[in-house]
């Protein structure tokens, strides 16, 4: 499909400054690089037909979280899918600061600037905040991607009498790792939760011979 | 702006002093500005005369040691809810010690221009950091943190810094057990045995009256003297010696010999005339004092919280340190340490089980696997555990499962707690596939030892090294015997065993050179688990099942042994023993020393001497390796 769609023209300001920012490769080394951890709470499974209810993410550089530095919107919603709410407790428009979705990108975006994004099953949060871009004639997202749910894979020993799970889910790793499950299933909490599990993978990949961020970085 | 994971930190910092006492309008300016810092183990978080940092920090999660690097002290030890480096930017100069991750941490990195202005406004504040600078209140060993508040004063000269056990302050139980002076002697002794205490302390209008020790009930009640239903007032010993607190193990230890009891109660104001804040016990001086391994286990067992044993180790491991450096043999070392390790582990099965809805419906065993099996370890390292229950009949065997699973997993992570890693591998028994009936496992061993792939070999070697960490003795037994017996049916299991036990990489060179590593975090460090230790365990396991000699894991035991079932290789064996001391003894001195597991050996630290004793050593694993392959005829079967 993408092949024979022309590149639109008319693209927002905000993303050719965003664009701007990929033209530099990126070669450096982790401690140096910034990551984005972030997570959705969305009306649903769909990437066609449910939406994001909100963006939760965390930056972290050199190891560090900025607590004053942390992205937390919520979107307006038109549709609305009543089986989801009691998992994310977000009612529609709720009692918070709702935003338009094409602000909320807008302001996605420069948040994320180049970092890279990590996201636990990140394969989901991409989709639907790559399909809410596409709802606005955007492109999709042109950061790299690191899946916390694949790279914490990589920190097992394999054998095959003690086969690792096809999937540990955001809960697991939370407690694999220790760290309390507080704010569990707001955006924000699972991103905290993301980012913390994040860097004790990292520090164990470390360990590991061979370890390169390139060969994460997909 | 607030946001979800500044209240986090709010939430977080709010319980510890000295944030503890602020409005939580002051809270949360302070918690959305902070930091959350990853620390790895063993990384620095701030060095000697290095500039401040615009930030002072909190441990959030894991462990911080201060150390003075001119005399490689420790001089503070900071857990969770602990703030350090701040001292240096109250007085405005650069750091004087080196902060250090002790373990994994997340810090909370608090910005000091927001701080300073609150801590001035707030009184409560800055007489809790005067308190902490000036009279060391937290920990005595911080002896360096003296200094006034807003003030440049000049730092005292640094050779004050031993550290001296006899400045340390006593800590006392805050846990009151009291009773009236009207208790009958028999309520009492009630109490005590239910609470597990050697010692109650007589109140009468909530003032301290007297103490009842064990001592008391032999000398005055069994002996005759008092029925048991008349009251304690007729036996407590009476008056109490009272203290304040503050006061250290030195002054405590002479207090009760100056007064020859064992018991001094900690009040208010230091008389007898103001409320009980505590006890001190004989015991609890010796456990300060940390020099004692049955003291130690008396601790680990009258504990009821996990993250208290974890406090326990800390002491474990200074014994352990005491002991290399005294050269006490590694036999005896290893006896005592694993000793205590099981307790530890003993206890948090306990505290598991408490922690269930119910008693566990059948017996049931919890297995101690590979280095901890063979009591070989004295460092903290992985956990490999296994759990293994009666059988039930088929229809109670999920529901069965169910609840050892459960509990399995309570054990796991009080275990991670204390300071066991979980196992990677995921070998343990919150496992599903390491928590089975004892005919579940049976089945799996045999399946093991009758289709010996490279793979049931790794997993056989590293479950036949098990021993009985808690529970039932016969299942394990029962399960040894299994093995035997099925081990004789498929001999040819015993060579691919051996042949595993061959495989590990050779510790030479052709030139008799050290073999490093080639690359990885440890480029050019020897790697003494796999090419020294590994072989030889392996050895022996081989050769000891071969001889189905059951209930000895420990390796130099198991050489031992077969030095005594075949008179003709004995001197072979005691040197294989010998050897497997020594290189065990060489990874836990440079695991003390690193702060690590010490299984890499960086070869140029290493002395002349040292490189030649661990020569010493290949030579016998060259020559047990041998053995195996004659007298399992390896060769054969590779071709």
């Amino acid at each position: 499909m993408g092949l024979f769609k022309k590149t639109p023209k008319n693209l927002p300001e905000f993303w050719k400054t965003y664009e701007s920012l990929f033209k530099d490769t990126q070669n450096k080394k982790i401690d140096e690089l910034t990551f984005v951890v972030l997570d959705t709470e969305t009306t649903g499974f769909s990437f066609k037909e449910d939406r994001i209810l909100s963006i939760g993410a965390v930056k972290i550089k050199k190891e560090t979280i900025f607590v004053q530095d942390v992205f937390d919107i919520y979107l307006k919603q038109e549709k609305f899918n009543k089986e989801t709410v009691h998992v994310h407790g977000l009612l529609k428009n709720g009692r918070r600061n709702c935003v338009s979705e094409l602000l909320a990108m807008q302001k996605f975006l420069e948040y994320i600037g180049n970092a890279v994004i990590v996201a636990h099953h990140a394969g989901f949060d991409l989709g639907m905040l790559n399909t809410a871009l596409e709802r606005h004639h955007l492109p999709k997202l042109k950061n790299k991607v690191l899946d916390t749910g694949v790279i914490y894979k990589k920190t097992l020993i394999k054998s095959y009498l003690v086969q690792p799970k096809l999937n540990y889910s955001l809960d697991e790793l939370a407690e694999k790792f220790s760290i309390s499950k507080k704010d569990r299933h707001t955006a924000l909490g699972d991103a905290y939760i993301t980012a913390v599990a994040f860097l004790k993978i990292i520090s164990r990949l470390k360990e590991k011979k061979n370890f390169s961020l390139k060969s994460l970085l997909r | 702006m607030k946001n979800l994971i500044s209240e986090r930190v709010a939430d977080f910092i709010k319980n510890y002093p000295p944030f503890n006492v602020l409005d939580s309008n002051s809270l949360f300016e302070l918690a959305e500005q902070v930091l959350i810092v990853y620390k790895e183990k063993n990384s620095i978080i701030f060095t000697v005369d290095e500039p401040q940092h615009a930030y002072f920090y909190l441990v959030h999660k894991g462990a911080v040691t201060l150390n003075n690097l001119a005399s490689s002290n420790i001089l503070d030890y900071c857990d969770e809810g602990d703030i350090f480096g701040l001292r240096p930017l109250f007085a405005n100069e650069n750091y004087k010690l080196e902060a250090r991750a002790h373990e994994e941490c997340i810090l909370y990195g608090i910005p000091i221009n927001i701080f300073k202005p609150i801590a001035k406004q707030n009184d409560q504040v800055t007489i809790f950091l005067m308190e902490s600078f000036a009279s060391n209140s937290r920990n005595p060993y911080a002896k360096n943190q003296k200094g006034k508040l807003y003030d440049n004063e000049e730092e005292e000269n640094s050779n004050k810094e031993k550290v001296l056990p006899d400045l340390q302050l006593a800590s006392y139980s805050k846990k009151l057990v009291t009773c009236s002076t009207r208790t009958s002697i028999k309520k009492a002794a009630d109490i005590m045995s239910k609470k597990k205490i050697g010692s109650i302390l007589v109140t009468s209008k909530d003032l301290p009256v007297g103490v009842i020790t064990d001592k008391d009930f032999r000398n005055k009640v069994i002996s005759g003297e008092q029925p048991i239903t008349a009251s304690v007032k007729s036996i407590m010993t009476t008056p109490v010696i009272t203290y304040p607190k503050n006061l250290t193990i030195t002054q405590a230890q002479m207090a009760m010999m100056k007064s020859n009891i064992s018991h001094l109660v900690i009040t208010e104001d230091g008389t007898s005339n103001s409320t009980a804040l505590g006890i001190l016990s004989k015991h609890d001086v010796m456990v300060s004092l940390g020099d004692n391994p049955a003291v130690l286990v008396k601790a680990i067992k009258r504990t009821s919280r996990i993250k208290k044993i974890k406090q326990i180790r800390k002491s474990v491991m200074v014994l352990l340190s005491g002991y290399l450096e005294q050269n006490i043999p590694l036999g005896l070392i290893a006896k005592i340490i694993s000793e205590l390790n099981d307790t530890c582990i003993k206890q948090v099965v306990e505290i598991s089980i408490a922690k269930m809805d119910s008693a566990p419906p059948v017996k049931f065993a919890w297995l101690a696997l590979g280095s901890q099996g063979r009591s070989e370890q004295l460092l903290h390292t992985d956990q490999d555990n296994a759990l293994v229950f009666e059988d039930v009949p088929e229809e109670d065997l999920p529901k069965t499962t169910t609840y050892f699973l459960e509990l399995s997993k309570h054990i796991t992570k009080g275990l991670n707690t204390i300071g066991y890693e979980y196992c990677p591998a995921d070998m343990m028994a919150s496992n599903p596939k390491w928590c089975l009936s004892l005919q579940e496992w049976k089945s799996k061993l045999s399946y093991w030892i009758g289709n010996p792939g490279p793979n049931e070999v790794l997993m056989s070697s590293i479950f036949f090294d098990f021993s009985l960490a808690f529970g039932d003795r016969s299942l394990l037994d029962n399960m040894s015997d299994h093995i035997f017996r099925t081990v004789e049916k498929h001999p040819i299991f015993l060579v691919h065993l051996a042949n595993g036990a061959l495989q590990s990489p050779s510790p030479t060179g052709f030139f008799r050179q050290f073999v490093v590593e080639q690359d990885g975090q440890h480029k050019d460090s020897f790697d003494l688990k796999s090419r020294a230790l590994r072989p030889l365990i392996d050895a022996a396991r081989v050769l000891i099942l071969s001889h189905a000699v059951k209930a000895i894991s420990n390796t130099w035991e198991r050489y031992e042994k077969l030095a005594e079932l075949e008179p003709n290789n004995q001197e072979l064996y005691l040197a294989c023993s010998y050897a497997t001391k020594a290189l065990l003894k060489f990874r836990t001195r440079q695991g003390l020393a690193n702060h690590d597991s010490g299984r890499f050996i960086q070869l140029d630290q290493l002395s002349k001497q040292e490189k030649m004793k661990l020569k010493r050593t290949f030579k016998a694993i060259k020559e047990i390796q041998e053995l195996i392959t004659l007298r399992f005829k390896v060769t054969n079967i590779l071709g």
